[in-house]
């Protein structure tokens, strides 16, 4: 029998036509490949979340190998000499291995770090593009909820991570942790001692986090994200308002090529970004903390970023204790509500928000286009109003440092806190709604009038006007041009918007293209160039 | 599947063989898209093939990707010879993790700068059109899967057979509760086991032999030991007293000057505690009433005791008070004496709860 020949070149395509003989790949591929995603710098943000998961899963795995999660009593004889001989838990012991004697794993141990704080800081950001341009709406209500989870999941795999290593820091944070817990009415003497297994801090606290922090969270992170993204996926992308660009349609790239490349090339700049830092930037230097020991704290101890407004929260809050006379007597501390009460109803708004938007405005439709925050004066006050919020809380969780830094006492530091926290989001809320107004004004006054041009003109009256570049030039009656409707959309309000100045020359040290002509728009005429005129002056040149 | 083209079809302008030979590859991509409902309405070159800017964009993508190369390898060189163990000084290994960190961000930007480029530079621009289909599923569909939904119920009966369903739930009720029993039952802990939360490791042993105070060192302290107006970490002078095993236990023991003394003495008296201080020397709990923080940073001007983690501030001349800041509770006072061997003891423990408050504390 005569043997065929191997022919290489057919090979892809055979093995394509084997596997959609068996798994019918090609119909859900084709429309995989074929998906329209709509470009914009601020969808991406979300990703960098992402992509700083991917980089926690790969650094996080790495330090598992070295990391002993064990309170046991070891004395440290590893490299780093100020601290050998000193007794300390096995899990700060091995951190201390790690960044010591695992060669690279000081990097690879502050990369996971900072990967956290990105991660954190991504999900916030994306939050507020998603907040603020309105891109919770229906029918996009479950992915704003699973997003607002994903920080607090975040927030838990954060704490959860750097107790760990069980240094000064962490065992203080740790500490204030098991007095929130405490201050739970009723249970919280319960709950606290059953997570501790006793009283603080006990001897297994370290192993619980870590089982937390390495399976249960990051299994819960991964669902969430999972879900996130088939959402995203499923319900298609929202856009801007466009041309084009209806509530029905997407506007944008196909998936493939161009739009993954971009993916891919963003995943490894990120990738890059968190690596720099990592090697760069020093985070949570353990070996400076020393062990964890109940009596020794320093000042200016701060929790990571994304922790900072509970901190903040709890500096601020006076000291009023609810005592009910009942038998020996029972009390409610006031630790209870800036640490569990505060919290509760921040998961709360923002996970309801959503819909009370909607119920407010009798808004049950369905919105693929996204709102300039310009548009919806209220929901942008009110988000300023929020931001502000957590803003006073999150430097009132650096108050004593910014007391130190910039020589304030410390208590008028905390009294303007407290007055802040009350007054600067009512007041951010007033400030915004009119900044709202006025841009949505000045919008529609270039819409009626034009582009403000700079030139001025004087009538032969002897009065000075300004002359604006009308929009459109199709002559309306009273030969003004007329009014445009607003789109929604950014209306231009610079001439070199309209093409006044022509592109640039491309090229750093010299043009690589003979610059192009000026674009002409159909039916619009070009805006005529700059006369050149001699210089008045008083005669006498000034070079 | 199919239904959606078929149901794609008639939109088109005619149906399109993708099997006719004379079809260009990109025709056939075009027809692919229209079947997934999209328009692609502007497909552009960015470089025209073969000019001056292609050539030009295709070095400064190669280029990004050898760059990553060189730096990947700088980076196995650094990771495998450079000295890398911690030594005391400025050696060569505080360097280690920033190059690692430079090469390793370098190589990564190279590369992803590189595909960037050419995603983006390189690749024709498109504008493509896809329908969303969003509104709602089809309504038909709706009522079917409803039905369905429906039938189901009805074949399973559980309306004309109650008890099927009712036992069911009997049954499996306490299968839920099966599950969670261990987890709770496993986790959960008496919290006032041997009265834990209110005794500390100066409780008097068990022959009714009072504890010394010590220092972390663990050597016991005498009067002389402590300055006036100086402040000592102290310790309750027992098995682990110097460890987390008893976190409560730490006490601030305070030599007071002569007025303060006199101050706080009246204030004790006030309290009923009039024998809890010994001389001039006052000790009381280092744990924060608020959230368990050490409150160590003591300013002997004022005598006000603050804890750096919330900033509350106590007042050590009254009874330690809180003064400032969000702590509702006095520091706890442990009452001293000294022994006839002329060192520290505390007297009894604690009258007050050590530590955050929570609820059922007296």
């Amino acid at each position: 029998m005569k043997r065929r020949k191997f022919d290489a070149a057919a090979l892809p395509a055979k093995t394509a036509g084997a596997v959609d003989d068996r798994f019918q790949v090609a119909t859900p591929l084709r429309k995989l490949l074929n998906k329209v995603f709509p470009d914009h710098w601020s969808f991406l943000l979300g990703e960098i979340a992402l992509f700083s998961f991917v980089v926690l899963l790969l650094t996080g795995v790495f330090l598992t190998f070295f990391y002993e999660p064990a309170m046991t009593e070891v004395t440290y004889d590893g490299s780093y000499a100020p601290l050998r001989g000193t007794p300390m838990s096995a899990a700060y012991a091995s951190s201390l291995d790690i960044s010591f004697d695992v060669r690279g794993g000081l990097i690879m141990r502050q990369m996971h770090h900072w990967a956290a704080l990105l991660f954190m800081a991504a999900i916030v950001v994306h939050m507020l593009r998603v907040f603020f341009t309105g891109a919770f709406r229906k029918p996009r209500e479950t992915n704003w909820i699973i997003g607002s989870l994903l920080f607090w999941v975040g927030f838990l795999a954060g704490f959860t991570g750097y107790s760990l290593p069980d240094d000064g820091l962490s065992g203080t944070g740790l500490r204030i942790a098991s007095g929130i817990i405490l201050s739970i009415p009723v249970v919280g003497s319960w709950v606290s001692s059953s997570i501790f297994g006793g009283e603080f801090p006990g001897m297994i606290i370290i192993s619980r986090f870590f089982i937390a922090h390495v399976l249960l969270i990051p299994g819960l992170l991964v669902a969430l994200i999972s879900v996130h993204l088939g959402l995203v996926f499923k319900q298609k992308h929202t856009q801007w308002p466009g041309p084009g660009r209806t509530n029905e349609n997407v506007v944008g790239e196909r998936m493939f090529p161009r739009y993954a490349l971009k993916q891919g090339g963003f995943f490894m700049v990120v990738f890059g970004v968190i690596a720099l830092m990592g090697g760069l930037f020093q985070i949570n230097p353990i070996w400076y903390f020393g062990p964890y020991e109940a009596w020794v704290v320093s000042a200016a101890s701060q929790p990571d970023w994304y922790v900072m407004f509970l901190d903040g929260s709890t500096r601020l809050m006076p000291g009023w204790e609810i005592s009910i006379p009942i038998g020996d007597g029972y009390v409610i501390p006031p630790l209870f509500w800036p640490t569990v009460v505060l919290p509760g109803i921040l998961v709360g708004l923002s996970t309801m928000y959503p819909f009370l938007e909607a119920r407010r405005l009798k808004d049950y439709k369905h919105h693929n286009l996204l709102q300039r925050p310009r548009d919806v004066p209220a929901r942008t006050a009110v988000g300023a109003m929020a931001v502000a919020f957590y803003v006073v809380l999150t430097l009132s969780g650096g108050n004593d440092v910014i007391a130190d830094k910039f020589h304030i006492s410390l208590n008028a530091m905390t009294w303007a806190g407290r007055v802040g926290l009350l007054v600067i989001p009512p007041l951010a809320y007033y400030v915004t709604y009119r900044i709202c107004l006025g841009l949505q004004q000045h919008d529609r006054e270039v819409l009626a009038h034009g582009v403000e041009t700079g030139i001025i003109k004087r009538l032969p009256d002897g009065r000075f006007v300004e002359v604006h570049q009308p929009l459109t030039s199709a002559d309306g009656h009273d030969g003004h041009a007329p009014a445009l409707d607003y789109v929604g959309w950014v209306v231009p309000k610079k001439m070199n918007r309209l093409g006044a100045l022509g592109p640039a020359i491309r090229g750093f040290f010299y043009p690589i293209e003979k610059p192009a002509e000026a674009p002409v728009s159909p039916g619009h005429p070009p805006v005529e160039p700059r006369a050149e005129r001699e210089e008045v002056g008083s005669g006498e040149s000034r070079r | 599947m199919s239904t959606h083209t078929e149901h794609q079809a008639p939109q088109g302008p005619e149906p399109v063989d993708v099997n006719d030979p004379r079809l260009s590859r990109f025709e056939i991509v075009q027809e692919g898209a229209r079947r997934d409902d999209i328009e692609i309405v502007h497909y552009e070159e960015q470089v025209v093939p073969g000019s001056k800017a292609e050539r030009r964009l295709t070095r400064t993508v190669a280029l990004m990707f050898l760059l990553t190369g060189v730096a990947a390898t700088a980076f196995l060189v650094i990771y495998i010879w450079w000295p890398w163990q911690w030594e005391a000084g400025r050696g060569g290994d505080k360097l280690y993790t920033p190059l690692l960190g430079l090469t390793l961000g370098l190589a990564l930007l190279g590369v992803g700068f590189g595909i960037l480029t050419w995603g983006k530079k390189l690749l024709p621009k498109e504008v493509s059109i896809q329908d969303r289909h969003d509104q709602g599923g089809n309504p038909e569909d709706r009522k079917i899967t409803g039905e369905t939904m429906l039938y189901l119920a009805d074949e399973l009966g559980v309306k004309r057979r109650p008890l099927l369903g009712i036992s069911l739930l009997a049954g499996l009720a306490p299968v839920g509760a099966v599950a969670a029993a261990p987890l709770i039952g496993g986790l959960i802990e008496q919290p006032h086991k041997n009265n834990q939360m209110f005794t500390t490791g100066f409780a008097p042993a068990e022959g009714g032999e009072k504890i010394r105070l010590i220092r972390e060192d663990g050597r016991p302290i005498r009067p002389a030991d402590v300055s006036v107006g100086g402040q000592l970490t102290v310790f309750p002078g027992i098995e682990g007293g110097v460890s987390n095993r008893h976190a409560d236990s730490p006490t601030l023991l305070i030599h007071l000057r002569e007025d303060d003394a006199q101050k706080s003495r009246a204030a004790n008296e006030r309290k009923g505690r009039g024998d809890f201080m010994w001389g001039n020397y006052v000790a009381f709990s280092k744990i924060c009433t608020h959230a368990g923080c050490p409150a160590s940073l003591y300013e002997q001007q004022t005598n006000r005791l603050l804890c750096p983690c919330h900033q509350s501030q106590f007042l050590i001349t009254d009874n330690a008070k809180p003064i400032f800041g969000p702590a509702n509770r006095p520091l706890p006072q442990l009452p001293i004496e000294v022994d006839e061997e002329g060192f520290f003891v505390a007297r009894s423990d604690y009258t007050e709860t050590i530590g955050p408050d929570f609820w059922e504390r007296p």
